[in-house]
C-alpha cells in the first residue's frame, strides 16, 4: 500500500485490474485503492508477471503493506513507498491466488487489439467472428457495448479528509519552521501574450493563465533548487525533476494537490492538457498513485475566489509552497509614470531548515522575471 | 439541431464535468459557476466538451456569453453545423 502523501496511514483495496499470471508493464494501472483522497489508481513500478495477489478487494491495510508480488528477474513488491517514510512491510494472511494459465494464442487484428486496450475489453473473453476465428474490431466494439456501465466512483468522505488535512497541517506547523515572503508581479505582458496566443488556438488547445504561473515556478526553481525538495529524517533531499503539486479544491469540500510531472521540461500546451486532465480526474476520481506521492513543491492559486494574498502552509515532506492571489488592476509605476496594470501577489511559504529569506526572495524574483518573458515559458 | 437537443447536449457535457451535480435542478439563468461550483478549468472543459459534441469552435472572446444554460443554448443554436 503506497504512501500517497505524508498524511496517509492506510488504504482499502477496492479492485484489481490485473489477475495473477498477467503480464504487467511499468506505469500500468493494476489496482484501485480507496484513500481519504478518494479512489486512486495504483500504478506498477516494474515490468514482469503479476505472480501473487496478497491483499484482496475490501481489505484495509496500513501503508507499506505488500499488495502483490511481481516476478521480474527477482521478486519485487508492488508500489514502492514514498521517499522519506520508512515502510512497515507486513504481508497479511491471505490465500494466494492460483496463477491463471497462460491463454492460448489468440488471433487478433492489430486494430482490435488496440481498441480492446482503449475500451478495457478483455480479449480472452471474446470469441472471434473473423476469418479463422480471429477477433475483429466489431467483436471488440460489441463486447464494449455489452459491458455494464462502470460503477460510480465513491465520493470522498469530506469529514475524514478534513481530519487528515488537519493532522498534516498540524504536523507542518509544529515541525516546519515557516517563513513567508510576498512579491507583487505585473502580469500585463503575460496576459497580453496569452490573449494573442489563444486567438491562434482552437478551444481544445487554449491556455489558462494558471499554467503560465506553474511553468514560471518550475523554471525559477532551476535558480533556487533547494526549494524543490523533500525533507527526509533530518536532511533535505533535492529533486532534479520538478513535479509540481497543483492544489485542486473538490466540489463539496476537500482538497488534493496531485503532481504535474516534469513541469520544467514540458511545453505549455502539453502542460495545459495535462492540467485539464488532472483537474478533471481529481474531481471525478481516477488520480494515479504517482501523482499523489511525487510532488516536490506545491502551487496554489485562490484568485478565482477573490483572494489577493495566499499564506500557504508547507505540505510535508515538501519544503515550500507557492501561492498566487487574484489578478487586480492597480496603479503601478512604470518608468516613472503611474499607470493601471494587472497585478498579482505571489507568495512563498518555505521551510527555514532548508532555505532562508534571501534565497526565497531570489526565487520570487525569478518567478517575476520568467513571467515578464512569457514567450520563453 | 433543436434548442431542446442542444440543451440536452449542454447538460450531458455538464454531467461529464460535474458528475455529482443533479442536472434536473440546474437553473437555466443562473451562472454555472454559482450553482455548480465550477471554476475556470471546469468551464474550459465544458467548452471543449461542447466543441467535441457539436463541432462549434468558441472564440475566447465569447466565453462570457456562455455562463448559463440558457445563454449556451442561445449562443449555440445558430452555430451548430447542420
Amino acid at each position: 500500500m503506497p504512501i500517497l502523501g505524508a498524511d496517509m496511514t492506510a488504504g482499502t483495496l477496492i479492485a484489481w485490474r490485473k489477475q495473477a499470471g498477467d503480464q504487467v508493464r511499468r506505469g500500468e494501472i493494476i489496482a484501485e485503492v480507496e484513500t481519504d483522497k478518494g479512489l486512486i489508481d495504483i500504478e506498477v513500478f516494474a515490468t514482469g508477471v503479476l505472480e501473487r495477489i496478497v491483499v484482496r478487494p475490501g481489505q484495509t491495510v496500513p501503508t507499506g503493506t505488500v499488495l502483490a508480488m511481481i516476478r521480474e528477474e527477482a521478486p519485487v513488491v508492488v508500489a514502492p513507498v514514498t521517499a522519506g517514510v520508512a515502510p512497515t512491510v507486513a504481508v497479511p494472511e491471505a490465500p494466494a491466488a492460483a496463477p491463471t494459465p497462460a491463454p492460448e494464442r489468440m488471433r487478433v487484428s492489430p486494430l482490435a487489439r488496440k481498441l480492446a486496450a482503449e475500451l478495457g475489453v478483455d480479449l480472452a473473453t471474446l470469441r472471434g467472428t473473423g476469418a479463422g476465428g480471429a477477433i475483429t474490431r466489431e467483436d471488440v466494439e460489441q463486447a464494449a457495448a455489452a459491458k455494464p456501465a462502470a460503477p460510480a466512483r465513491p465520493r470522498v468522505d469530506v469529514a475524514r479528509m478534513r481530519r487528515i488535512i488537519g493532522a498534516a497541517m498540524t504536523r507542518s506547523k509544529r515541525e516546519v519552521p515557516h517563513y513567508y515572503l510576498a512579491q507583487t508581479i505585473d502580469m500585463g505582458r503575460a496576459l497580453d501574450w496569452l490573449r494573442a496566443e489563444n486567438l491562434k488556438l482552437p478551444v481544445t488547445e487554449r491556455l489558462l493563465y494558471g499554467v503560465l504561473l506553474i511553468k514560471a515556478v518550475a523554471l525559477a526553481l532551476g535558480e533556487v533548487p533547494e526549494l524543490n525538495a523533500v525533507w527526509q529524517g533530518d536532511q533535505v533531499v533535492q529533486s532534479e525533476a520538478v513535479h509540481v503539486g497543483v492544489a485542486i479544491s473538490l466540489r463539496g469540500g476537500g482538497l488534493v494537490a496531485p503532481a504535474l510531472h516534469d513541469v520544467q521540461r514540458r511545453a505549455l500546451g502539453d502542460l495545459m492538457r495535462a492540467l485539464r486532465d488532472l483537474a478533471q480526474r481529481a474531481r471525478t476520481g481516477g488520480l494515479r498513485s504517482s501523482e499523489l506521492s511525487d510532488p516536490t513543491i506545491t502551487v496554489t492559486s485562490l484568485g478565482e475566489q477573490g483572494v489577493e494574498t495566499v499564506f500557504g502552509i508547507v505540505y510535508p515532506p515538501q519544503v515550500a509552497i507557492v501561492g498566487f492571489g487574484k489578478i487586480v488592476e492597480r496603479p503601478w509605476s512604470v518608468q516613472g509614470a503611474v499607470v493601471s496594470r494587472p497585478l498579482v501577489t505571489a507568495t512563498l511559504s518555505a521551510d527555514h531548515r532548508v532555505s532562508d529569506g534571501h534565497r526565497g526572495g531570489l526565487f520570487l524574483a525569478a518567478v517575476d522575471h520568467r513571467l515578464q518573458e512569457p514567450e520563453r515559458l | 439541431m433543436t434548442r431542446d437537443a442542444i440543451r440536452a447536449t449542454v447538460l450531458r457535457v455538464l454531467g461529464d464535468i460535474a458528475p455529482e451535480a443533479d442536472l434536473a435542478t440546474v437553473k437555466a439563468d443562473v451562472p454555472f459557476r454559482d450553482q455548480l461550483d465550477l471554476d475556470s478549468m471546469d468551464l474550459l472543459n465544458v467548452l471543449v466538451g461542447l466543441h467535441s459534441a457539436l463541432g462549434v469552435d468558441i472564440p475566447e472572446a465569447d466565453y462570457p456569453k456562455l455562463t448559463t444554460l440558457e445563454a449556451c443554448v442561445d449562443y449555440l443554436v445558430g452555430r451548430v453545423p447542420a
